[in-house]
């Protein structure tokens, strides 16, 4: 299992390197979002409006953190169920985002979709918010602040520790566990 | 009769609120240790240790474990001997959830209706479950539950022809469909018998057991190991990456039904099982 260094914004080399089980610490902007938010970001894609983030070569991490505590640049910060973001998904990848950080299996339509797009999907540790918050160190909201948790966060990241679940051919680590369970 | 004054309800329940989602329990840690020892897969030993190394940092801190500081769920055994002056129990409940989560920093996780949603932006109203008891006590437990677990939960109303059987099948159905969503390894409260609502209250309840406490009834508790031995051969492991441990623990609750009826529901939740209890 090899462990890789990158930073963002992703590129077609970067993404091409990561195989499924690879180790990566990704360094750079980030950006947050999850249900609500998704929902807003391809409602404002069907009205024909723009994006409130360069979505180009971008990664979106699936997390509503907790409140900072004062002097905390932001509180537990751990990835949320993705598969409840799949319908929006294809959409964004569409237009241009590369990666996305989250928990769990996904739809085979994303699926289809990472790999039509040269994309990859991570997860990181779910539940491990105290120590993912930890490499987090800035967050600036950016949009939908009456979303509350649900809010779009800039987040700039050192070393977040995640590993490569479905990579840009396609290939699943879930499937392993999948493979066992028959 | 004994008196107890909403404020000390509401000082204790916003104290448990912060507590159980900075510490994670004793029982909860060792059984973390245990699997981390037990585990042959790389990626889920690492996950484990990492899931340890996770709850030293939030106590240390004094931070949550985990940003789903989840819906507020309650037991709350009430004696009924007692008098609860000043004001309403569940009121003064729904006061200490208000202000645990604004003096902890906890994530405000509810929304006021299942289809406008509108953040409520104080996790508020809590789920409470009474007991009227013997007594002169008031016992309030709590759990903050998530609903990256919460999500995979289910119930079936079974034919009693099923029996074992169809329990067990329904119960590994239920944990493989879960896969990775729900943060294994999972705890798995099963609540077997009484009405649909019933079984679905006993499943909740059984989350609250300590872990690696077993059901003091002889064949619930068979059946507990059986299952807990089960649900590990599936291979679903530490976060569904693959491997041996997928279930910490298995906690069933069992309560008579219906000459008709076998209804089954499990609750499942993330290796932070969270749970406090108080007595006053």
């Amino acid at each position: 299992m090899k462990e890789i260094k990158i930073t963002t914004p992703l590129n077609d080399n970067i993404i091409k390197k990561l195989n499924a089980g690879d180790r990566v610490y990704i360094t750079g902007t980030i950006y947050t979002a999850r249900d609500a938010a998704h929902k807003r970001m391809v409602d404002s894609l069907k009205n024909g409006e723009g994006l409130p983030f360069d979505i180009n070569n971008s990664i979106i991490y699936y997390v509503g953190p907790c409140p900072p505590k004062p002097g905390q640049v932001i509180g537990s910060a751990g990835p949320t169920t993705s598969y409840r973001m799949d319908d929006y998904t294809p959409i964004l990848l569409k237009v241009g985002l590369k990666g996305m950080i989250g928990k769990g299996n996904r739809s085979k339509k994303v699926i289809n979709s990472i790999v039509e797009n040269n994309c990859v999907y991570f997860v990181a540790i779910g539940g491990a918010g105290a120590l993912i918050s930890s490499c987090i160190k800035s967050s600036e909201i950016i949009a939908y602040e009456d979303l509350g948790a649900e809010a779009i966060r800039k987040l700039y990241v050192e070393d977040l520790p995640v590993i490569v679940a479905i990579d840009s051919k396609g290939n699943n680590l879930y499937d392993v566990s999948l493979k066992n369970q028959e | 009769m004994r008196k107890i004054n909403v404020s000390e309800i509401i000082d204790k329940v916003k104290e448990m609120c912060i507590k159980a989602n900075y510490e994670l329990g004793e029982d909860v840690l060792k059984k973390l240790q245990d699997a981390k020892d037990k585990e042959q897969s790389h990626i889920g030993k690492d996950i484990l240790d990492k899931l340890i190394l996770n709850a030293n940092i939030s106590k240390e801190k004094q931070m949550p474990m985990c940003q789903d500081t989840g819906m507020a769920v309650f037991f709350v055994e009430v004696g009924q001997d007692i008098y609860i002056e000043g004001g309403n129990l569940t009121e003064a409940i729904n006061e200490g959830v208000r202000q645990g989560y604004k003096e902890g920093f906890l994530r405000k996780s509810v929304v006021n209706d299942p289809i406008i949603r509108k953040n409520t932006m104080d996790n508020t109203p809590a789920i409470i479950h009474y007991d009227l008891v013997d007594g002169d006590r008031l016992k309030i437990s709590f759990t903050p539950k998530g609903f990256g677990s919460e999500n995979m939960s289910g119930l079936k109303m079974l034919k009693p022809s099923d029996g074992i059987e169809g329990i067990k099948k329904f119960v590994l159905d239920v944990v493989k469909n879960a896969g990775a969503n729900p943060c294994p390894p999972i705890v798995v409260g099963v609540g077997i018998g009484g009405t649909m609502e019933k079984a679905c209250i006993l499943a909740k309840k059984a989350l609250f057991r300590k872990i690696g406490e077993y059901s003091s009834i002889k064949h619930i508790k068979k059946l507990e190991k059986e299952l807990l031995d089960e649900i590990n051969k599936t291979g679903i492991g530490p976060q569904g990456l693959g491997g041996d441990v997928t279930a910490l623990s298995v906690n069933i609750e069992v309560f008579p039904t219906h000459i008709a009826g076998l209804p089954v529901a499990v609750n499942i939740n993330c290796h932070a099982a969270r749970h406090i209890e108080i007595e006053l």
